[in-house]
């Protein structure tokens, strides 16, 4: 091996420009997000199975809404609190946890990297996967009869609320706890969610315990989203709800969350 | 760094440690298992806080952010995000920094071309160990922690890591590193500092370590039966003689060239001539054995 030219390695620290390190992370995320196939199956291909079965076979009933335009006017806005769900909670955490584990946390805390930008980038990962998921979702739902009302701006807020809300639970669970059980806890609280969400039926079908099931953030992301993209109603209670968890969440993960 | 302090459940696994490294140079911090080096160098490094003492790195406080890009680490256990390729790692954390170092040349240089699209979790411990020293000098840092850098590593990509830290002292840059290697230690360090449960038992240069209270032997043949009385009173008080078995001499004590001529001189005036007459000077090794004892544990 010849050696090295005087000067190649000398000093020159300075970080990088944020946006390029912001730029350069949220790539990484993204790219790892789109190569795991667990990732891919949890994000995209269950909502989608799910919502084509849940519209297609009626093997659940609805009452009001007898044909299949009104089960997908029912079923997409469910499909899409749960997808919002798989990422930006079950992906985020059962990822942070890992992270962790694996130490790569530690190796970016000797980077220039900032933490700060670090979430960032983590954010931008999971809004381009949701754009994603919304996209694909959308198009399956309408091919299948959704007709979807109401002012697109209120179900964007819903679904920013609520894509804070589960980041800082996800951020919360992975950030506290070790990779194995971060991915037993994210699964299992992504399935109690999803039962509970108003998701696969309406809450109401559960009879007195509506009232505080509906208070839970994939419940509230759900019939929020139903009730504006249904009737056009800016559905107050829930995002009140979904910013009262995202402030809890992400304030618990602030304090809590540690970086090995 | 003076009387640094860290407890573990109590126990002080560093336990008053000072020292200073000057610019420009290349400190070894050696030390048996165990010794506190790991837990020294993470404090150095951010990575945890100590329960006393104060640390300056660059004169400031290791947590300050504004020293990661200055300060480039390689620790001895971190991972990386396990799906992303090597060349991909390598090119992200290029990507922190405004001026890195060109990441293809650095594979290049370390071996890791081949490599380059394999996922970090499919590369060998030394590919890993490799990449990771790659990752701490590709911001071109000014000061560079390195822990363990050659740990499980094969002869040549030792070579390498050497020749890389060779060239990172040759163009200004400070090197800390950790090993138990006393070779990797004496061809590498401007200093050596010897720690041991937590305290530094010695520093000093590899030179200078290798004298103090150093006993040389200097061994040779001769006739057998010559006058040692006549010797001793030649040599430096604290020097001692013996010959065993007959005809092989030993001079044991603090061997300079005047013991050496000393010793010649004593010969000629016998009318014999010493012959197989070799110097032994302590190893870097013997110091740090007599320091840190002999014993496993």
């Amino acid at each position: 091996m010849t050696a090295w030219t005087p000067g190649a390695l000398a000093p020159r620290p300075q970080a990088a420009p944020v946006g390029r390190m912001l730029a350069a992370q949220a790539r990484a995320e993204l790219t790892l997000v789109l190569r795991n196939a667990e990732q891919v199956l949890l994000s995209l291909v269950i909502p989608l199975g799910l919502l084509v079965l849940l519209v297609t076979v009626p093997f659940i009933g609805l009452e009001g809404a007898p044909d299949r335009a009104g089960r997908a006017d029912f079923f997409v806005p469910g499909v899409l609190a749960l997808a919002v769900m798989s990422t930006a909670f079950t992906g985020q955490a059962i990822g942070v946890g890992f992270e962790r584990q694996y130490g790569v946390l530690k190796r970016l805390g000797a980077t220039p990297l900032p933490r700060a930008v670090l979430l960032g980038a983590k954010t931008l990962a999971v809004l381009a996967v949701e754009v994603l998921q919304v996209a694909a979702l959308s198009l399956v739902g309408l091919a299948l009869g959704w007709d979807p009302r109401g002012p697109v701006l209120a179900a964007l807020v819903l679904v920013v609320l609520g894509t804070a809300a589960f980041s800082g639970l996800g951020l919360l669970l992975g950030g506290t706890l070790p990779g194995l059980t971060t991915l037993a806890a994210a699964n299992l609280l992504w399935f109690v969610l999803l039962v509970l969400g108003g998701v696969l039926f309406p809450l109401s079908s559960l009879g007195g315990a509506e009232p505080v099931l509906s208070l839970l953030p994939t419940a509230a992301l759900s019939t929020g989203l139903r009730e504006v993209l249904q009737t056009g109603a800016v559905p107050v209670r829930e995002m009140v709800a979904l910013a009262a968890w995202s402030l809890a969440a992400l304030g618990a993960a602030a304090r809590l969350f540690r970086w090995e | 760094m003076t009387g640094l302090v860290k407890r573990y459940a109590g126990r002080a696994v560093v336990d008053g440690l000072s020292l200073r490294v000057e610019p420009g140079t290349v400190l070894a911090l050696l030390g048996p298992n165990g010794a506190g080096k790991t837990t020294t160098v993470e404090i150095c490094e951010g990575f945890r806080t100590p329960d006393e003492g104060t640390v300056r790195v660059l004169g400031r406080d290791p947590r300050d952010p504004a020293l990661r890009p200055r300060v480039g680490v390689m620790p001895q256990t971190a991972g990386a995000y396990p799906g992303l390729r090597c060349g991909e790692l390598l090119r992200l954390v290029a990507a922190f920094s405004a001026h890195p170092l060109d990441p293809a040349m650095l594979l290049d240089r370390l071996g890791l071309r081949e490599v380059e699209r394999t996922a970090f979790r499919r590369l060998s411990g030394g590919q890993q160990q490799r990449l990771s020293l790659a990752l701490a000098v590709v911001g071109r840092p000014e000061l560079v922690f390195l822990d363990e850098p050659t740990a499980g590593l094969d002869p040549a990509a030792r070579h390498a890591t050497w020749d890389l830290v060779r060239a990172l002292r040759a163009d200004g840059a400070t090197v800390v590193l950790t090993t138990h290697l006393m070779d990797e230690a004496e061809r590498l360090a401007d200093e050596v500092v010897i720690v041991d449960g937590g305290r530094v038992v010695a520093a000093g240069t590899v030179d200078a370590l290798t004298r103090t209270g150093a006993v040389g032997q200097l061994r040779f043949r001769a006739t057998a039966g010559l006058d040692l009385d006549q010797l001793l009173t030649a040599l430096p008080e604290q020097c001692t003689a013996k010959e065993s078995p007959a005809g092989a001499y030993l001079v044991e004590g603090h061997i300079d060239p005047q013991v050496l001529a000393a010793v010649t001189a004593w010969t000629a005036e016998q009318g014999a001539m010493a012959t197989d007459l070799k110097v032994e000077r302590k190893t870097l090794e013997d110091v740090f054995l007599d320091l840190t004892g002999r014993e496993l544990r």
